[in-house]
């Protein structure tokens, strides 16, 4: 406990974003006049105390004098009615704390002991008379109890002391040791064990869930009935982490009724590639699919491009910033992670939420306890994480998405994913293959290990409900991870310091030490050795602990001196903790005796296999029955406004998409500033080409049709590359399952049917899978306001992710319509598919028929608009997403500030507005020169329908009659109406 | 990596470009100088420190973009601070003599709190902040940029166009300090709107809130130059925001396409300062 305690603060003397921050807390709700803000610094020493001056000049250190001010040990005194302190936990991470202690050590020429450091926290002054309770609820939006401590005083109460000097340091008072577990107890007994974890003899309470079934643990209880002994709690938790359905896919790997015996995964998707691989013989363009931390295609004769694309639910639903961050940098270290150390060179991320505007609370406990956080609060929170993550990482983020619908209020859907590039070799050596051998040192290179994330596995295996862990929550250290990101793949990946690499996840070091340990047949871990955020921590918590920004690496004894010194140089800490070895154990020591040793074989492959059963039943929803309108401006405009359709550019402008210099074409395009769905960048420096990335989903289809939700967004997330000109045959794909109650046959029946339409349709494309990640229980279990229990789960979600390159970036196609008279087409037909669209919600409804992918005439189609594309005979293009034709058409003329003058061919047997707005796929909005009407007419064939033509300020459309004539401004006023104020 | 298309000559004078602690933008740096003609090395500020690698044998010093120590304690400072307590009499040894020094966005920052530019004097004072953007957090997007005086950095430059991408770019200095950067034409670059007329502090044309509208300030006596937006961020006509149009727009008047971007000039200044 630290006995020297001085406390700093830091306030602007006129801060540039008062006004901002007012507003944006106004806005909220919250009638303040003005909210002021100050950094503190907690400076917590013991073994040295610091003078007033060296405390003042500790403080300059941490200021600017143009414009700020400072006091040491001294109370800010400005005008103010309530004043609100927000730190941090004992344990929680704390960069600034982290930055300013390194500052002022670098300054003293010191180094700050065990237990000393320097807390950061923010103090805000609130002017303005509020209500206890509004007081209470905006100290909620400034802080997360899961995360931060919060301190709210009057100004009476603060008179002329201030705010109190409080320390959150961690105390730990168990003595730790490795315990034994007792299996032979009854099965009620066991699934408790499973569901709450283990009984900590310390202090009477479960340890978190296991997420163990039955049969799970009588595999274990008799394995070890075999050896004669008990399992250690270490086997135990060690066993829940690689068998969880996080780490091992149990669903997706299991034999599923009697016509899938071998399991979705193996039937469907790995044996689409295959398939695919096969039939494209020496023009196949996978290296690396689904082994590795990601899949890797070729992008040229002397680079890999990796991709690979997180979920990161669970966490983001406690703790949204702390949680998409972890979840942003968590995906860079599969990156880094990848054969011997690709580069991160583009972030993506997704986030699917409830809506910001209309939020019905939800609670985990009964009597309005425990609340959920609003969506407003998770969004705000997961836009910010993402941003943090790749901003400070330098890894540009150009490509993203935000989709909204109630289902997600309860737990949202926060993806995150990262493109690599690696050299094919270096030094003889090819980097996309690695292998630690037998007596090779296991070496931990980066952050330390504290109790964060515990059981975050097991947990993100499980549904939200009341009994959710608090330590899986994690807030992620960007700068440490650039530090050793940096110096792995910039230096010692080429130096050839190392033999194999792996990034610490899910289930820290037990997942991949035990994961590396399968390419040498064994390993041998020193517990003792693992360097500890605080003293304290229990065997089995230092060994699952997901503590962020770790890397393990298999280290030859010769290159430890030189691949030590080198992480010395660039101030990361690296420590040996084990051997790896042949003997075919998974073997940890702690204190001198063997907490752990199991035969790897039985850790990897001893879980008992599944039989799942499904179900699959279709429901009938009524359809819509509001008439057509005469006219449709109005229903365009209020479209247009539409959230999963109107602009979000508030966040894309919050993430650098510009860094390491790339942009091609960025998230938004065009003088009217639309957001792309297709985004492209380069990577090699100097090289014509680039890489293309693209996603897509359709929630809303799923409980229609499973099967052709999948076709839609497997067709949606190609069409959105081929649509820059980016060829179909250098495109892979992958998969990101969010489904929900995976334990019920009905939804396991969707599953099936998705998964189904993932084989059938991409091997009609010929795009491979080549990675992909599934989340199986996104489940709310609580209470609403009126303490009624309420199950709330997300639609089945399938994200699918693309990656192509492109050949020649100069070539590439933005959005946006360019010169008044060019052509306009539609490319492809149109049908009355209204089912689960953007319309018909609008109306109200949920409808019955979905768009139905006919993949083999749209990849015809896409071979010949990117031929096209690639012969520049097209202006723009822009595919039709979710709201349909008109929607693809406004936005092309919003893009360009272009007015358009067309005929839309409605047959008879259309409704107009169904016509407009119907989500038919494989179709693309077109603008062409007119000097390449003919050229460009030719190459694509009557697929390619003339609408008219650009020119003037007004958006008119006519069929019949005239539907709709709006001003293109007016469009753009409602594009982005929505988010204005975010 | 890859290098840039050879350039056809090379200067013998070389830069160094910082890095490590989160500075982000070395590589693409690395790329501008090289394609202007000057050779660069990335050096680890921990390098330097150690006495591995030395200033003296460079005639450019460059702090590239980034977000060290994540911007913690003011964007720029963390670093600032390292710089100051262990390469203080290096740097000035190195200011001394006929050099140049570059810092974008993150490296403006850290010049800015190193008191090397506006560097009225020999003591390095800090006379200007950087403070959080207006908005109260990062804007990326492109900018558009005007020479506010001719110099040594600016020569032949009509226009920039290039991306900002900063939380914390917004200048600010008292009304004497500003006086005296007027006074001295040390504004080199200004924020305006996409037709050259001024920004006026006009979101997002100015997309921090900087006073006068100022996007990058050299040194009193012209050697150093901090600038916020990024130019070794969008080299190539395909990095332009607009390209796509630009070009359609050249094709229909029978006009040829730029090879590289109009942001290049301002490598190829430095590169002509020391040819």
């Amino acid at each position: 406990m630290a006995s020297f305690v001085h406390r700093i603060e830091v306030h602007y003397t006129k801060d540039p974003r008062l006004k901002t921050r007012t507003d944006r807390i106004r806005s909220l709700g919250f009638p303040i006049d003005e909210l002021h803000l100050t950094d503190v610094y907690m400076v917590a020493t013991s073994a040295r105390d610091f003078t007033r001056d060296e405390l003042v000049q500790v403080a300059q250190q941490l200021v600017n004098p143009v414009v700020q001010e400072f006091t040491v040990d001294e109370a800010t005194l400005p005008l103010f009615d309530y004043a609100i302190e927000v730190g941090f936990l004992p344990g929680v991470t704390d960069n600034v704390g982290t930055t300013a202690r390194q500052t002022i050590e670098d300054f003293l020429a010191m180094k700050f002991a065990e237990g000393e450091a320097v807390y950061s926290s923010q103090l805000y002054f609130v002017r303005g008379r509020l209500a206890p309770e509004a007081l209470r609820a905006l100290a909620g939006t400034l802080a997360n109890p899961l995360v931060n401590r919060v301190r709210t005083k009057t100004r009476e109460e603060y008179g002329h002391t201030g705010m109190d000097r409080i320390v959150p340091h961690v105390e730990l008072h168990e003595l730790p040791t490795a315990g034994p577990v007792d299996l032979g107890i009854d099965d009620a007994e066991l699934m408790k064990l499973g569901k709450e974890g283990i009984l900590d003899p310390q202090t009477g309470e479960r340890r978190g869930p296991l997420a163990l079934d039955l049969a799970q643990l009588h595999a274990i209880r008799d394995y070890f009935l075999k050896l004669g002994r008990k399992p250690t709690d270490v086997e135990l938790e060690s066993l829940a982490q690689t068998w969880s359905e996080h780490c091992k896919h149990t669903i997706f790997a299991s034999a599923m009724d009697d016509d899938v015996p071998k399991g979705l995964y193996k039937t469907y998707i790995q044996a689409a590639t295959n398939e695919i691989r096969e039939a494209a013989g020496d023009r196949d363009i996978c290296v690396s699919v689904f082994s590795d931390n990601s899949g890797a295609i070729i992008f040229d004769d002397q680079f890999l491009v990796t991709h690979k694309v997180e979920t990161h639910n669970s966490p983001s639903a406690l703790d949204p910033f702390g949680g998409a961050l972890t979840g942003i940098v968590g995906v860079n270290r599969d990156t880094i992670g990848f054969g011997l150390g690709a580069k991160p060179c583009i972030n993506i991320y997704g986030f699917c939420v409830g809506d910001p505007d209309a939020a019905a609370p939800l609670f985990r406990g009964k009597d309005m306890s425990n609340p959920v956080l609003p969506p407003r609060q998770i969004l705000d929170g997961v836009v910010r994480g993402v941003g943090v993550g790749g901003n400070c990482s330098g890894i540009p983020t150009p490509q993203g998405f935000c989709y909204f619908d109630p289902r997600y209020a309860g737990k949202p859907l926060v993806f995150a994913g990262t493109v690599g590039v690696i050299p094919w070799e270096s030094g003889g050596r090819k980097l996309s293959e690695k292998a630690a051998q037998a007596g090779d040192l296991i070496v931990m290179v980066g952050g330390r290990v504290g109790k964060d994330g515990i059981h975050g596995a097991t947990f993100s295996s499980e549904a939200l409900d009341p009994k959710s862990p608090v330590t899986a929550v994690q807030i992620g250290d960007p700068i440490t991870q650039k530090k050793f990101s940096d110096v792995i793949v910039k230096e010692a990946r080429d130096a050839g310091l190392y033999r194999s690499i792996t990034d610490n996840g899910a289930g820290g070091l037990s997942c991949s030490v035990a994961e590396m340990a399968k390419e040498c047949n064994g390993c041998h871990v020193q517990l003792d050795c693992v360097p500890l955020k605080y003293h304290g921590m229990a065997p089995w918590e230092v060994w699952i602990s997901e503590s962020q920004e770790r890397m393990t690496l298999a280290v030859q004894p010769e290159n430890l001196a030189a691949f030590m010194a080198l992480m010395e140089r660039r101030e990361v800490e690296a420590t040996v903790i084990g051997t790896f070895t042949d003997t075919g154990r998974c073997v940890v020591e702690c204190g001198g005796a063997v907490v752990m040793d199991l035969e790897l074989a039985f850790l990897h492959d001893g879980l008992p296999k599944k039989q799942l059963k499904t179900i699959f039943l279709k429901k009938a929803n009524p359809e819509p029955d509001t008439p057509c309108p005469e006219r449709l401006d109005d229903t365009l405009l209020a479209m247009m406004k539409r959230k999963n359709i109107c602009s979000k550019e508030y966040i894309t402008i919050q993430y650098d998409h510009t860094v390491q210099g790339g942009h091609v074409l960025g998230p938004v395009q065009g003088k009217g500033r639309v957001q792309s769905v297709a985004t492209l960048t380069k990577i090699v420096p100097g090289s014509k080409k680039a890489v293309g990335l693209s996603q897509a989903l359709f929630p809303s289809y799923s409980e229609i049709d499973p099967y052709n939700m999948a076709g839609a967004g497997i067709d949606t997330a190609l069409r959105g590359l081929v649509a820059m000109g980016v060829p179909l045959d250098t495109v892979a794909i992958l998969d990101n399952f969010c489904w929900c109650s995976s334990d019920e046959p009905e939804r396991l029946g969707q599953l099936k049917l998705a998964a189904k339409g993932c084989y059938d349709f991409s091997k009609t494309f010929g795009t491979p899978f080549i990675s992909g990640k599934d989340s199986m229980f996104n489940d709310f279990s609580g209470f609403d306001a009126e303490g009624e229990k309420v199950k709330v789960s997300v639609p089945p979600t399938l994200l699918i992710s693309s990656i192509g390159v492109h050949p020649d970036a100069g070539k590439a196609v933005s959005m946006d319509a360019k010169i008044a008279g060019d052509l306009v087409y539609v490319i492809g037909g149109t049908k009355e598919e209204l089912g689960g669209s953007e319309y018909f919600a609008l109306l109200g409804s949920t409808g019955n028929t979905v768009p139905v992918l006919d993949a083999a005439a749209a990849k015809e189609r896409y071979v010949r608009l990117a031929n096209a594309i690639a012969h520049e005979l097209v202006a723009s293009a822009f595919p039709v997403n979710h709201g349909g034709l008109a929607v693809a058409l406004a936005k092309v003329a919003v893009a360009g500030r272009l007015g358009m003058d067309l005929t839309v061919p409605v047959p008879d047997s259309i409704r107009p507005d169904y016509f407009l707005f119907s989500e038919s796929l494989s179709r693309f909005v077109v603008t062409v020169a007119p000097d390449h009407k003919r050229a460009f007419e030719q190459a694509l064939g009557p697929d390619a329908v003339l609408l008219g033509r650009t020119g003037g300020s007004r958006f008119r459309l006519t069929a019949q009659t005239l539907l709709l004539d709006v001003a293109v401004r007016d469009l753009e006023t409602a594009y982005k109406a929505s988010f204005g104020r975010f | 990596m890859p290098t840039a298309p050879a350039a056809p000559e090379r200067i013998p004078e070389k830069a160094l470009i910082m890095s490590g602690y989160g500075i982000n933008s070395e590589m693409e740096t690395h790329v501008a100088l090289t394609r202007a003609g000057m050779d660069a090395d990335i050096v680890h500020i921990n390098d330097l420190i150690a006495g591995d690698r030395s200033m003296a044998d460079y005639r450019l010093l460059v702090f590239p973009g980034g977000f060290s120590y994540g911007d913690d304690t003011g964007a720029g400072n963390a670093y600032a601070n390292r710089v100051r307590n262990n390469l203080w009499d290096e740097l000035q040894e190195f200011m001394d003599g006929d050099n140049l020094v570059l810092g974008i966005c993150n490296g403006f920052q850290i010049l800015a709190n190193l008191g090397l530019v506006p560097a009225f004097d020999r003591t390095y004072a800090r006379e200007i902040a950087l403070m959080p953007n207006r908005g109260g957090r990062l804007e990326c997007r492109f900018v558009t940029l005007k020479p506010a005086n001719e110099n040594l950095w600016t020569r032949g430059i009509k226009r920039i166009y290039c991306p900002v991408s900063h939380g914390e770019g917004n200048l600010s200095c008292s009304k004497e300090t500003l006086q005296k950067i007027r006074q001295k034409k040390m504004v080199a670059f200004t924020y305006c709107r996409e037709d050259m007329n001024p920004a006026d502090g006009e979101y997002p044309y100015n997309p921090n809130g900087s006073v006068e509208d100022i996007a990058g300030l050299t040194s009193a006596n012209g050697r150093v130059l901090g600038m916020m937006p990024h130019p070794e961020r969008a080299m190539e006509f395909t990095n332009l925001y607009d390209w796509p149009l630009m070009k359609e727009q050249a094709r229909r008047e029978g006009r040829a396409l730029p090879a590289e971007s109009l942001n290049m000039q301002l490598f190829r200044n430095i590169v002509a300062y020391f040819s």
